[in-house]
């Protein structure tokens, strides 16, 4: 009987889904780069959103023309086939890929840990199949499994690895950047709000890859240093807060 | 490149020699048939090769879609589902895509440039065995279940004897290496093929279109492949010997295995994507009809692509940890290739679907009226009933109202 209802719910489950899906809601989940919390998101969602109109309107323009061929044959054949060369090979593109990656150049630009600030430092440190976070500015405390931020304030994160290749990502704040063992990159982590994000390895890296995520708790700059101390406290217990 | 004068006696000499030829060259009865050279039954095998791994790797792709539909079931282990993944793919990529397209090549390459079969018959030979040997391998050890379990990109350290110290990563090595070897003298075969015995008359600016896509794959597997094939001799020592290579601990480098590995990986994309753009590109002017539009730009096109495709390798790798003016110059190459590459193919087959549609039309304009009265596309018309190859040619070809050209293909093409 419980395996009934188990398997009902399981449906049912599975229908909404589909169902939250078909809406497009389903971007709104807790590792949805579609609900950016931070600017290094924002910038790459909405660099999704114009991405998708652009191929929207070339789709709509293929179709076009696909349409208009089958409803008015002959209507091609006023063009020359230099033109149809020349405007469809080289304008059309170029219209559509030099601003979209001016765009994109830009919004890389802004996105880039530049040396000139030098905001703090919290070093992630990967292993299979857990992250372990440093915190230099806070006397070089560490928390497992556990990343805290401050609202508002830009942080670097110096990831490198201990084992094999991970990659650091918390979706709903920046891009990803990976955790090659033997190098140091770098990623500028903003996160507007207080609250709780996921992140996770996004670099296939053996057995526990699915399993290796990690929470991001984002506190008031004004809480931030004692939630790391607590934090930092229990990590030491073997408790990890989540 | 001279035309031969048609001696009288010509039928009879071409016939002796082609019966003389055959005793050498034809496919033998019984078990004979496992010693066959000739190229339309190696092709015709390598695509029924290709095929039977499409569906054991689609059947894996299957398997891995279950297990995600149901993420918490134990319908396979984590173990399992490693090596049915990361074999899904690397049979996708390197026992059907690569092979399939080349499967096309070996098989109609000969039948388009008019000679009886490939330069090195015996290499065509060999190269399908390569392939079913290292093809054979891999499946083999996925039945005994210690296939591949890296993901098919193999990144070191996890494919490094100290994170998989099974055989999983040497049976992709080995098996992987003997496909690209085939991939390998099957392009040296294409590539003295096209450039050296293509019929009397047809110069490379007369060649079917298809033998141009062909001509640059193959010259691009010349160069993409290496890389790899070093790559994974560069692992197997590491994982034999333990030669550092890749290993950070004593000076080696992870990254040099990706970028060895998106050298040969960018370019294969294109590998896959231009033999299957020639075949559009030869099928529609036939059901069109029509010479092919901008035979000039598409050849210039597709080469601009083969060497594009190689200076974007990176883009497999922005998130690295590289400068951003190395991310901006690779997106910007990205996109360049996008825009003098495809686009210009691309354009040019709607061009052609446009002229389908227009000559399928009662309502077809005076110019096309002409254009359908010149004899290449007159002779294209009998695509329905002459053999298939002749028709190819004779479409694919430019425009070329030359008498002098008219009668330098006579004596072979269409009449």
């Amino acid at each position: 009987m419980s395996d009934r209802s188990t398997h009902h719910s399981a449906f049912l489950h599975v229908v909404l889904q589909a169902g939250s899906i078909a809406a497009l809601s389903g971007c709104a989940g807790p590792l949805s780069t579609l609900s950016p919390s931070g600017p290094a998101a924002a910038s790459i969602a909405g660099l999704w959103w114009v991405m998708l109109a652009g191929a929207a309107v070339l789709f709509a323009l293929v179709l076009t023309l696909f349409f208009l061929v089958i409803r008015r044959p002959g209507w091609g054949s006023g063009v020359s086939p230099v033109r149809w060369v020349v405007l469809g090979g080289l304008v059309l593109p170029a219209v559509v890929l030099i601003p979209l990656i001016c765009y994109a150049l830009y919004a890389g630009e802004r996105l880039l840990p530049l040396p000139g600030q030098t905001p703090p430092r919290i070093e992630a440190i990967a292993q299979q199949w857990s992250w372990t976070f440093r915190y230099p500015d806070a006397g070089g405390l560490e928390t497992k499994g556990v990343l805290l931020l401050p609202a508002g304030t830009p942080v670097d994160i110096v990831v490198t690895s201990k084992d094999v290749v991970h990659a650091f990502w918390i979706p709903r704040l920046a891009g990803k950047i990976d955790a090659v063992p033997g190098h140091q990159t770098r990623l500028r982590v903003q996160a507007d709000q207080p609250g709780r994000y996921d992140g996770l390895c996004n670099q296939f890296c053996g057995i526990g890859h699915a399993g290796m995520h990690f929470a991001v708790i984002v506190k008031s700059p004004e809480h931030y240093s004692a939630a790391l101390k607590e934090a930092a406290a229990n990590g030491k217990n073997g408790e990890v807060k989540k | 490149m001279s035309v031969p004068v048609e001696p009288p006696s010509q039928g009879m000499t071409a016939l002796r020699l082609h019966r003389q030829l055959a005793a050498i060259w034809a496919t033998g009865p019984g078990v004979q048939r496992l010693a066959a050279v000739n190229h339309t039954v190696l092709g015709m095998r390598m695509m029924i090769t290709s095929f039977v791994f499409f569906a054991i790797a689609g059947i894996l792709g299957m398997l891995t879609r279950v297990q995600l539909a149901s993420p918490r079931s134990t319908f396979m282990d984590a173990e399992t589902y490693n090596q049915v993944f990361t074999m899904h793919g690397s049979m996708m990529l390197f026992l059907f895509a690569i092979p399939m397209v080349e499967s096309f090549a070996v098989y109609l390459t000969p039948k388009i440039l008019g000679t009886r079969d490939f330069a090195f018959p015996r290499l065509t030979a060999y190269g399908y065995w390569c392939y079913l040997f290292g093809g054979t391998i891999l499946t083999v050890a996925l039945i005994m279940h210690v296939a591949p379990n890296s993901g098919w990109f193999m990144y070191t350290p996890l494919s490094s004897n100290v994170y998989t110290p099974g055989i999983n990563a040497d049976v992709w090595l080995l098996g992987v290496t003997f496909v690209e070897i085939s991939a390998l003298s099957l392009a040296i075969e294409i590539v003295v093929s096209i450039l050296k015995m293509r019929a009397p008359g047809m110069s490379l600016d007369r060649m079917p279109i298809f033998a141009w896509y062909i001509l640059v794959t193959a010259m691009m597997m010349l160069v993409a492949f290496p890389p790899l094939i070093l790559g994974s001799m560069m692992l197997e020592v590491e994982r034999a010997f333990g030669l550092p290579f890749f290993d950070p601990r004593r000076g080696g480098d992870p990254l040099l295995w990706q970028h060895l590995f998106w050298l040969f990986g960018h370019p294969d994309v294109y590998i896959i994507f231009l033999p299957m753009a020639g075949v559009l590109s030869t099928m529609i002017p036939v059901f069109a009809r029509r010479p092919l539009v901008g035979y000039r730009t598409i050849v210039i096109a597709i080469i601009a692509l083969a060497f594009l495709s190689f200076g974007i390798w990176v883009h497999h790798m922005f998130t690295v940890g590289i400068p951003h003016l190395a991310l901006a110059f690779f997106s910007a190459g990205s996109a360049s290739s996008a825009t003098s590459g495809v686009p210009i193919v691309s354009s040019a087959f709607f061009r052609m679907l446009t002229m389908r549609l227009l000559a399928a039309s009662k309502s077809a304009s005076t110019n096309d009226r002409r254009r359908a009265s010149s004899p290449t596309s007159a002779s294209s018309c009998s695509a329905g009933t002459a053999s298939m190859t002749r028709p190819i040619f004779a479409a694919s070809r430019p425009v070329s109202e030359s008498p002098e050209s008219s009668r330098r293909f006579a004596h072979w093409g269409p009449t």
